[in-house]
């Protein structure tokens, strides 16, 4: 694979992956949110193992394996059985309504670019045109959690905010060393569990709490 | 070798703790393991001050003064710690608030959270420190959420969003700096690690790290608790149990505010330019003053003295940020000062709290009747924490002051305006507490008070007289980040 024909296909999972994050702004059906955090884990470890191939750097194909491995099947597997447990499908209180989110989401995506503009111009990898992207996404995902007033939702967020980094660590450097990437997996991986242990707790607590949210929705 | 023994005990001992389950000795094997790590601490101390710095297993672990005396305190304050929350937690389990489940989970992640933090002291790599940060995070989540009550839930939640979030803009700003440092150091691992990023932190590139320093400020500053990224600090103090707030004060703040002046010190090499002495002086400033404002407004008396630790890293935070020899001494003065004394308070606070069945400080009277030696330790920590002499306090903050008038002179009466308001709040709500009528009730186990009265005896140890070697130590530390 040519050097300029794997550059555009990073470029264009970057662009996947914005598109993505805009999607989880406005998505309000945790279904979808949680597949649409698969899809950002398979573009992320898709392009890591593009650059992974055409840069000879092995230590990234293990990372897009463990990229593969929790991003697009444990975490989002986890997330899946705990909303059956809980029985949570819809996510309807949003801070703000979902157009002004997506004006906002466009004026941090132009705040990203900005501020990656003078970094990116430095960077010699192939991928650098998406430091920029990278950036983006982690201020959307940060969006989506700040405008969400629900706790699942919330944590798609953090977990796609996580996505972002990884992504930024790519394209801006090929990865960081792999004992940090492994000790961060194993962060994200752990913190899930406690949020799903959370998510029961939460439920068992403010139980009545959500049985007043549910007759709200009957009345109206 | 020392090193591995002074995290491997605290890992093993969690891991123990863990699979054994709560048995009866568990509090004392806690505290055993705790006192293992202090005396492994106490070998590595003494070796650095022998052979000076060194780095071990392929330079992933360093160990500097600076981070020598962290690691000290840390292990020490550790210990005291562990002590302490044997009495207090055997009350509490009387008092039907935690069962033998929870004690297990109790003691295991005391001991894991410890490891997380000598950890992140230690390591030399700027990504470890990262992830044991956030592992020291997951691991007070659950203790924040012991009790499991609607409040604790809500605070550890809060707690778990706001300091992940905030510790994903520092991997940002890691994931920066490892850019720039591969440029000059090559990729691989060496370019994460911080001795060789202090060897040329003056040829990094200086428009990427003044970025990743405002990154790396927000992210582990969330974690120190800097105003405005404080909102999770409160919280997480006052329905945690008593013991967790004393370690999540006197150490985790010390360790994160670490983590900022590392990074700091390699910025200045690549800016030359003071733009992060002036962000933390910033962000120091505004703590303090935000802090001794909302000090006067609490009626939870844990909620109280988490804000004091507010204006407490605050203070630290701009005494680095102003930098130079005496001003990043009275800093490092001052983290071991507040330490010592916070904790002291905070095992303080637990007895009363648990004597009066309140946190609410309106109904928490006549200490001193009850119980002497609480009233005691409350009354006199308080007073050492706001900086009377001749406690320790009042040296360091005197140090700051001082300073700050000769070179900042615009920021002193800020500083002077918040003590002084720092000063009434607490001074008005402690002593009715202290003295008048009681409403405390005889504690069902004896309390543990030893801890509070030797830390209060160092800390005044070091107001009136602070030993050569300790000076000497200081000194070396704060040339390393002055």
């Amino acid at each position: 694979m040519s050097q300029s024909l794997s550059g555009q296909l990073v470029n264009l999972l970057a662009a996947f992956l914005l598109l993505l994050a805009f999607e989880m702004l406005s998505q309000r059906r945790i279904l979808t949110l949680i597949r649409l955090l698969a899809w950002q884990g398979a573009a992320l470890a898709a392009s890591t193992l593009i650059v992974a191939y055409s840069t000879g750097q092995t230590h990234l194909y293990f990372s897009a394996v463990l990229t593969l491995v929790l991003k697009v099947i444990l975490i989002p597997w986890v997330l899946h059985r705990l909303i059956d447990q809980l029985h949570v499908r819809w996510d309807v209180e949003t801070l703000i309504n979902i157009p002004t989110t997506m004006l906002i989401g466009i004026g941090l995506v132009i705040f990203a670019f900005a501020l990656a503009a003078p970094i990116s111009e430095m960077a010699s990898t192939i991928t650098r045109s998406t430091l920029g992207i990278a950036l983006a996404s982690v201020l959307l995902s940060f969006l989506t959690m700040i405008v969400r007033r629900k706790a699942v939702p919330q944590v798609i967020g953090f977990l796609a905010m996580e996505n972002g980094l990884f992504f930024a660590a790519t394209s801006a450097t090929y990865g960081m060393p792999l004992v940090v990437e492994l000790g961060v997996a194993l962060d994200v991986l752990v913190g899930t569990f406690i949020f799903g242990i959370f998510f029961f707790h939460i439920r068992e607590q403010f139980d009545s709490l959500d049985i007043r949210h549910m007759e709200k929705l009957k009345e109206d | 070798m020392e090193i591995a023994l002074v995290l491997g005990v605290p890992l093993l001992g969690g891991l123990l703790l863990a699979l054994v389950g709560h048995t009866r000795r568990a509090p004392e094997f806690n505290a055993l393991m705790s006192l293992i790590t202090l005396g492994a601490a106490a070998l590595l101390t003494g070796r650095v001050i022998a052979d000076g710095p060194i780095t071990a297993l392929e330079e992933q672990f360093f160990v500097d003064s600076f981070n020598m005396f962290l690691v000290a305190l840390t292990a020490f304050v550790a210990f005291t710690t562990a002590l302490f929350s044997r009495p207090y937690m055997r009350i509490e389990e009387h008092h039907g608030r935690v069962n033998s489940a929870r004690l297990r989970l109790y003691h295991s992640m005391y001991q894991l959270f410890t490891f997380t933090m000598l950890l992140c002291l230690l390591s030399n790599n700027v990504g470890i420190l990262w992830v044991a940060m956030e592992g020291a995070t997951l691991t007070t989540v659950l203790l924040v959420s012991l009790y499991r009550t609607p409040a604790s839930l809500e605070a550890a939640w809060k707690y778990f969003i706001l300091c992940s979030v905030g510790i994903a803009q520092a991997l940002f700003g890691v994931i920066l700096l490892y850019f720039a440092a591969e440029k000059v150091l090559g990729p691989g691992g060496t370019a994460l690690l911080w001795t060789h990023l202090h060897e040329v932190r003056n040829e990094l590139e200086p428009t990427v790290l003044s970025l990743a320093f405002v990154f790396l400020l927000v992210g582990f500053g969330t974690k120190v608790g800097l105003v405005p990224l404080h909102n999770w600090l409160p919280d997480a103090h006052a329905e945690g149990p008593t013991p967790i707030s004393a370690v999540l004060s006197g150490l985790l703040l010390n360790v994160a505010l670490y983590a900022v002046i590392r990074s700091k010190v390699l910025v200045d090499g690549a800016l030359q330019s003071n733009l992060s002495g002036a962000l933390m002086m910033g962000f120091g400033l505004l703590s303090v003053v935000v802090a001794a404002f909302f000090l006067s407004r609490q009626k939870d008396i844990k909620r109280m003295f988490a804000y004091s630790s507010i204006e407490h890293m605050g203070l630290m935070t701009f005494a680095f940020g102003m930098g130079g020899p005496v001003a990043a001494f009275a800093g490092l003065l001052h983290m071991t000062v507040h330490s010592l004394t916070k904790s002291a308070i905070f095992f303080a606070v637990g007895h009363a709290s648990q004597a009066t069945g309140t946190q609410n400080m309106e109904s928490i009277r006549g200490l001193i009747r009850q119980s002497p030696t609480i009233g005691w330790g409350l009354a006199l920590g308080s007073l050492a924490i706001l900086g009377m002499p001749p406690f320790g306090v009042f040296t360091s903050e005197f140090m700051v002051l001082t300073t700050a008038m000769h070179e900042h002179a615009w920021a002193t009466p800020f500083l002077l305006v918040a003590l002084g308001v720092a000063f009434a709040a607490i001074f008005g709500k402690v002593q009715p507490m202290v003295f008048g009528e009681t409403t405390a009730q005889r504690l069902p186990h004896p309390p543990a008070l030893v801890p509070v009265f030797v830390h209060l005896t160092i800390v005044l140890v070091l107001g009136l007289y602070i030993p050569p070697y300790l000076v000497d130590w200081y000194r070396q530390a704060a040339a390393l980040i002055g």
